[in-house]
């Protein structure tokens, strides 16, 4: 991460460490794949191996501004280490450059943060549902989505006496 | 005698002379032709569907399609208790449901901070190298399976029951175990089990010869790894392949042994690599691990100490049941575990484990609350399977079998 400040210094937003020991870097969105790019093609750092995409809605958090965090797990394998960064989006440009130019993996973890988050990848070449239904509408693991909000693609039968618990429209 | 006011009878579709013989010699559509595979297709792990563009048996376009049994396993665990995770976890890879198990708590435990102790450490091994063992036995046997050959389905499936029956011995359940708790375990091993898990292990490394013997010799067998299904380390790599997947293509990553957990830094064993990237290499790949699992368990039974198997913090596991009985403050916080679920400090942590599939990690972001604000998973299969367009576009529809075999997907940590 020094090695980054150092050499991209405008594109470090935040650093810190977390309990556990892991460095967090919070990029600014513009600047990710560059500082992706760095990560990957410097022999010295040569993170290669690709880990993982996600979101987290922070809308109960106490720092809830701006609204979703995107988080990217990338390896090393000559340094032995994770690097986790960070880019911060607003809710109503919920925008990120896309990682697929330079890494395969990132295809299909980008669609899954657009379709369970609503973020957008700009750039990437297929950017749809992948989990839930095209017809779906909203994003599921948004916090102020309703935990059992029902979208049944074929209408279901009312059933009597079946309550399907808080958050939906009683019955049926 | 025939009556001659009878009416003939209607032909049956069910007779060969309903055929017409221009039908039977009819040449087959040179158009390109589109079919599903699944999503219940036998060849098809779990429920996905694979929409195949095909010009005569080659394969122009493949496009998987995962959700069809997509359970909202992250929206599912925010809404309870971290112990309440744990059975989600379970369903993630139900072949190794442990190793899902343990890699969720060791992560939460590395959130809140917290050293489990020796013995209990010890057993998660054990355990988790018997699932390993579990799981390749598994996708061994049914790609034999898969492509043609029962008695060697047969002969590792007999080695998963056995497996199965030590499980259901130390859990109380065949598939979907729960074993783990945050801070320990649920429960100890039980009496006359390490002698029992020997035995079915020497029994377990009979069988895997009679599977080599039967399919290592085979030439269809043979046939149809050798070459299909490549793979470059750089492509696996960007892909973020992990577990034999990527060791088949000659990459040397092990989370046991880059980042040791637990006790593995203690133990002996070897982690075997490939130099193709093939088929062939991801199944030798498998067999080898399942011959190091039984060097690990082998030893980690001998040195097992003795101890608690679960830490002594009623903040963090129950207390023992004469003291919820006995005393106020076992009441008081036996209701506050169960009811609000352990306080895990605000704060957030990545961590990861190797699962029998590769790297299991997981990204875990707490409030402060009882309830996991975000839980994040890096399933090893999701990356693996997100290659099977590239690996086999332009290959034949034959090769999709026993690629497919050889990722093992799981459908359970694919769709969530």
């Amino acid at each position: 991460m020094d090695r980054v400040s150092a050499h991209l210094p405008e594109a470090v937003a935040e650093r810190y460490d977390d309990r556990a020991g892991g460095a967090w870097a919070v990029i600014h969105a513009q600047h990710l794949p560059k500082v992706a790019a760095y990560l990957r093609n410097d022999p010295e750092l040569n993170f290669k191996l690709f880990g993982s995409i996600d979101a987290v809605d922070r809308l109960h958090l106490a720092e809830s501004d701006p609204r979703f965090e995107i988080i990217y797990i990338l390896y090393s394998l000559t340094r032995n280490e994770h690097v986790r960064l960070k880019v911060r989006v607003t809710e109503t440009t919920p925008e990120v450059p896309s990682l697929v130019p330079l890494y395969k993996g990132a295809n299909w973890w980008e669609r899954l943060t657009y379709d369970f988050y609503g973020i957008k990848f700009v750039g990437h070449p297929d950017l749809r549902r992948i989990l839930m239904y095209d017809e779906f509408q909203g994003h599921p693991l948004r916090k102020d989505y309703a935990l059992r909000d029902r979208q049944p693609l074929i209408p279901e039968r009312p059933i009597k006496d079946i309550f399907r618990g808080p958050g939906t429209s009683g019955l049926s | 005698m025939s009556d001659p006011s009878k009416q003939p009878e209607a032909p049956n579709p069910d007779t060969d002379a309903y055929a017409h013989e221009s039908e039977l010699e009819a040449h087959l559509q040179p158009k390109r032709m589109y079919i599903n595979m699944g999503p219940s297709h036998p060849a098809m792990h779990g429920t996905v569907r694979m929409k195949v563009e095909l010009e005569g048996e080659t394969i122009i376009k493949a496009d998987p399609e995962i959700g069809f049994l997509h359970r909202g396993f992250q929206k599912s665990c925010e809404n309870v208790t971290w112990t309440q995770c744990l059975p989600y976890t379970d369903r993630l890879n139900y072949n190794s449901a442990m190793m899902n198990n343990f890699g969720f708590l060791n992560a939460v435990e590395k959130l809140i901070g917290l050293e489990i102790p020796e013995r209990a450490q010890y057993i998660r091994v054990i355990a988790s190298e018997l699932h390993r063992m579990h799981d390749h036995l598994t996708c061994v046997g049914a790609t034999a399976l898969e492509l043609g050959g029962f008695a060697p389905f047969l002969y590792a499936i007999e080695g998963r029951e056995l497996i199965m029956d030590r499980v259901t011995e130390l859990t109380g359940a065949r598939l979907t175990t729960s074993y783990g708790r945050v801070g320990g375990l649920n429960r100890d091993l039980p009496e006359g089990w390490i002698p029992k898990t020997i035995k079915s292990l020497d029994k377990i490394q009979e069988l895997l010869v009679e599977v080599e013997g039967l399919l290592m010799k085979n030439r269809i067998f043979v046939d149809r790894m050798k070459g299909t299904g490549l793979l470059s380390a750089e492509d696996a790599l960007d892909f973020g392949f992990t577990g034999p997947c990527l060791r088949a293509a000659g990459v040397d990553y092990d989370v046991r042994k880059a980042k040791p957990y637990w006790v593995y830094s203690q133990l002996d064993f070897d982690v075997p690599v490939g130099t193709h990237g093939d088929n062939y290499d991801r199944y030798i790949m498998r067999l080898e691990e399942m011959k190091q699992s039984d060097r690990i368990i082998r030893q980690a039974l001998a040195k097992l100490p003795s101890g608690p198997i679960i830490v002594d913090d009623w903040r963090i596991a129950l207390p023992p049941k004469p003291e919820v009985y006995g005393t106020i403050e076992g009441v008081m916080s036996h209701f506050k575990l169960v009811m609000e679920g352990i306080p895990v400090p605000p704060g957030e942590v990545y961590d990861s484990t190797e699962a029998a599939n590769g790297e299991l990690g997981w990204y875990l972001v707490s409030d402060g609350g009882g309830r996991p604000y975000k839980v994040h998973v890096r399933a090893p299969g999701f990356p693996i399977l997100s290659a099977i367009p590239q690996i086999i576009e332009g290959k034949m529809l034959a090769d999709l079998i026993p690629t497919f075999d050889m990722i093992n997907m799981i459908g359970g940590e694919v769709e969530q």
